[in-house]
């Protein structure tokens, strides 16, 4: 006999060990998974974690993919892990980011062609602030109306990806595309393209968006008052009133960053590495961003790292999909899996396992 | 003689870091009430676990009626004849009396059959209570009652009580006990658990008194000095708070028929209630749970903001300023509940500390946290209360109840407030522990600063007061000087009776 036990202090040591074993654990169990389809387990683990990074043939391409794909889910994650760690969940980061997105790009649209120095600042606060509304909606809510911001900020994603459709076909389409849905490719508009800043490296503003969040999030969460305002309203919402901390103020605060940020990740995404406004834009940055926050165990670092390994197994996912023909759908699990024993191991942070004391009193006759 | 009820032999259990039980053993007679003495955390509530089938002792033997006796849950604990009432009730407010105690039995019979022996066992026992009243409506004693009423119906054989009176009036303690005897009368053995030395005096036959888990010692209650009993229990000797004439000075804190909703569907609204407290002065606050209690503090704190004109500090109107704001002008609290509200569980003492001084002792600048100033802020509270703990690193559900208590009123002490608020500063916590809060409350007055004690504990606000009034349903009494006072008296006011002079007669 087994039982958990909660634990009188949090186990430091568990925090730290409990990513590495989840990772492990994902390896045996999707190696299983990937065995069982009659793929060989061994190679397609090594192509997903290890080809991306040092196969002569393919890492050239997709060592510099690496940071383009961690970029959006560690600038998203970032900001969701602050309202995680309030207590405030919004799981519609996907639709802030499409948000973002159409008001980045539609900012540059408006005075194409113009070339000037401000374009891209201002298409990178229009999407701040575009996301940042998108936020506020739920937080309004929750706070005039106590509405369960999950669902709200969740359903809007859905509303969010109808105004992309129709603006892919409507206001922002291209006018010289002959009719076919997408704005213009903003690749092509100078002042308008994320580009990359040294040549090759494929670092482009959201990259250096998404490092410098991490370490304001850092500042913020562990040295600034805002933040521990932030993590008491998450863990003791009555201690956080008698501290005198404002839970509406904190609502609007953490659902106005993350929507801010997210919207950011959306602009530089559509900037920069998808070029234009179409229906297909939204490839789900904002969903698997929170499975990226809380493998970071919404630790800022962490979040860095998770983001990095997700943005892995997306590469060596399409790679394995590419070379050993694996489906679709088996790298999804996969990322689940990962995701799955991540959770399990937390318990073991805040619980130990022991096995039950051998009975020494014997049962009435 | 006849055989013991229930024999408990090398009792032992321990948790990872601590030994909860080692090594207890003792007797239950038939037709006993056995008081199960003990400071917080000495193991009393293990014991009673695991007579109760809630937890499994490491090693030892319970022998029940001459068998070997072993439950693994509750429900074999119950067939076996003990039935325990909680200090906590498990009861829904929406749901009548009835249909409570046909909620926790195994078989429930028909309500109408089931009504009739609830009538009957209330009548033989002497608890009023009538079977179709919705229990949302009953006052804490009526719950307890409710409870009790749960248990007899099992015709136990053993009766286990965790801290009973700690919710009830005087009045209410006269009418338990009036019961508990006549249960005792008719046989039922008692384990009756508390730290309420002048209760265990006047209704015990026997007591056992643990301290750190283990057995030290049994007494006949009545012929052991209430004194000699809390020393046993402390393993050291008490010092009473002392208490010196003091001049009183100024009114400080003023509130003139204040009004407020409460923040919990379930809380009691403040219906004007108008106090003043001068410098140099404690004012006690009685009153039984949940007649407004939390939302006085949290009114007086900032949490409840109210309207203008209702609280004023030094003559300034403070009413609608939130917490940050009353604590730089120097209004400070400790609410009744210590984890959750009072402080942070998860959070480490250090953060904790940082929690509600922030403002006052400067912790933070530009916004931005001083954690060393703080951690030397956490370290004074620790060494000055003595408080048991490895470092200021520890969550704060790591400390036990005193010892947290102790953090929590001197992390507000420390502060320097002109007033100071508490609501329960003792509650839970041992003996020691309780003198040390109460003197240290005592030399805040005497260093001219303004305090409010808000408890339950009648001895405690007879110990430790200037003035008192009592809190009944939202409504506040006049104040009377505490010198003029009985425990009759108070039990009168907390009851409703505001005007003594009519009560006296």
């Amino acid at each position: 006999m087994y039982k958990l036990e909660k634990r009188p202090n949090p186990s430091n040591l568990w925090a730290y060990l409990t990513p590495f074993l989840a990772l492990i654990a994902t390896m045996i169990a999707g190696g299983i998974m990937f065995w069982m389809l009659g793929k060989p387990p061994v190679d397609a683990i090594r192509t997903i974690f290890w080809d991306p990074l040092f196969n002569e043939q393919f890492a050239a391409y997709s060592r510099p993919q690496l940071l383009v794909k961690a970029a959006p889910l560690i600038l998203i994650a970032i900001g969701l892990s602050i309202g995680f760690k309030a207590g405030v969940w919004n799981i519609g980061a996907e639709g802030q980011y499409v948000i973002g997105a159409l008001c980045g790009a539609a900012v540059a649209l408006a005075v194409y062609p113009l070339e000037a120095w401000w374009i891209f600042p201002a298409m990178v606060t229009a999407g701040a602030v575009g996301g940042f509304m998108w936020g506020m909606i739920p937080a309004i809510l929750k706070i005039k109306l106590g509405t369960n911001e999950i669902l709200v900020s969740l359903m809007l994603v859905y509303v969010a990806l109808e105004l992309l459709s129709s603006m892919s076909v409507g206001v922002l389409r291209n006018p010289d595309g002959n009719g076919f849905p997408g704005s213009r490719n903003l690749q092509q508009y100078a002042s308008a393209h994320n580009a990359e800043i040294w040549q090759g490296s494929s670092v482009h503003w959201g990259v250096v968006a998404a490092f410098s969040a991490v370490v304001l999030a850092y500042v913020l969460m562990s040295k600034h008052r805002l933040g521990f305002q932030i993590k008491l309203a998450g863990a003791a919402p009555k201690a956080a009133r008698f501290a005198g901390v404002n839970p509406h103020v904190i609502t609007a605060v953490c659902l106005g960053i993350s929507g801010a940020l997210a919207g950011m990740a959306g602009m530089f995404e559509v900037a920069g590495p998808a070029g234009q406004v179409s229906i297909d834009f939204a490839s789900g940055y904002g969903f698997t961003a929170i499975i990226v926050a809380f493998l970071g165990r919404l630790n800022p670092w962490g979040i860095l790292a998770a983001g990095l390994l997700m943005s892995l197994t997306y590469i060596g996912g399409e790679l394995a999909q590419f070379i050993i023909g694996l489906p679709a759908s088996a790298i999804s699990a996969f990322q689940g899996m990962l995701l799955f024993f991540l959770l399990a191991g937390e318990l073991l942070v805040n619980y130990r396992i022991r096995r039950a004391a051998p009975r020494t009193v014997k049962e009435a006759a | 003689m006849t055989p013991p009820l229930l024999t408990l032999t090398g009792l032992t259990k321990s948790y990872p870091g601590v030994v909860a039980n080692e090594d207890v053993s003792l007797t239950i007679a038939r037709g006993e009430v056995h008081a199960l003495l003990g400071e917080n955390g000495a193991g009393k509530s293990t014991l009673v676990k695991m007579i109760y089938g809630l937890v499994t002792p490491d090693a030892g033997q319970m022998v029940l009626n001459g068998k070997a006796f072993s439950p693994d849950k509750p429900s074999t604990a119950r067939t076996a004849g003990i039935a325990m009432v909680f200090q906590h009730f498990s009861l829904f407010g929406a749901l009548s009396v009835a249909e409570n105690i046909a909620l926790g039995m195994e078989n429930p019979p028909k309500m109408r059959a089931l009504a009739q022996q609830i009538s009957k066992v209330s009548d033989q026992f002497g608890l009023p209570l009538d079977p179709s009243r919705i229990v949302g409506d009953l006052s804490a004693g009526e719950r307890q009652r409710v409870e009790i009423i749960r248990c007899l119906l099992q015709d136990p054989k053993l009766l286990i009580m965790d801290e009973p009176t700690s919710v009830l009036t005087p009045q209410e303690v006269d009418i338990l006990f009036e019961t508990l005897r006549k249960l005792r009368d008719a046989g039922t053995s008692i384990l009756y658990i508390s730290h309420k030395l002048e209760e265990i005096r006047a209704l015990c036959d026997t007591a056992t008194v643990l301290r750190r888990g283990k057995n030290v010692g049994t007494c006949v209650p009545r012929d052991t000095s209430a004194r000699d009993m809390a020393e046993l229990m402390v393993g050291t000797r008490l010092h009473d708070p002392e208490r010196r004439d003091r001049p009183k000075g100024a009114t400080v804190l003023d509130v003139t028929n204040l009004s407020a909703a409460s923040h919990s569907a379930f809380g009691t609204s403040l219906k004007n209630v108008s106090l003043s407290v001068c410098k140099g002065e404690i004012l006690g606050i009685g009153g039984v749970a949940g007649n407004g209690q939390d939302e006085l503090l949290a009114a007086l704190s900032g949490e409840i903001r109210t309207k203008r004109g209702m609280i004023s500090l030094d003559g300034r109107d403070v009413g609608h300023l939130p917490p940050t704001s009353r604590r730089a002008l120097g209004t400070l609290s400790a609410p009744e509940e210590r984890l959750g509200h009072a402080a942070a569980p998860d959070m480490s003492l250090m953060e904790n500390a940082f929690l509600s001084a922030a403002t006052r002792k400067a912790l933070t600048s530009l916004g931005f946290a001083n954690w060393g100033k703080t951690r030397g802020y956490a370290d004074e509270i620790i060494a000055r209360f003595d408080v048991r703990t490895p470092n200021n690193q520890v969550a704060a559900r790591a400390l036990s109840g005193g010892n947290l208590q102790k953090f929590v009123v001197g992390r507000e002490i420390l502060q320097d407030p002109d007033v100071l608020v508490v609501n329960q500063p003792t509650w839970g916590v041992d003996a020691s522990a309780a003198a040390a809060i109460r003197q240290a409350l005592l030399d805040m007055a005497d260093a001219g600063k303004a305090v409010v004690v808000i408890s339950q504990d009648l001895d405690e606000l007879l110990e430790i007061t200037d003035r008192f009034c009592a809190l009944n349903e939202g409504r506040l009494s006049a104040s009377v000087p505490t010198t003029e006072l009985s425990v009759e008296k108070i039990g009168l006011m907390l009851g409703g009776a505001h005007d003594l002079e009519t009560a006296n007669v």
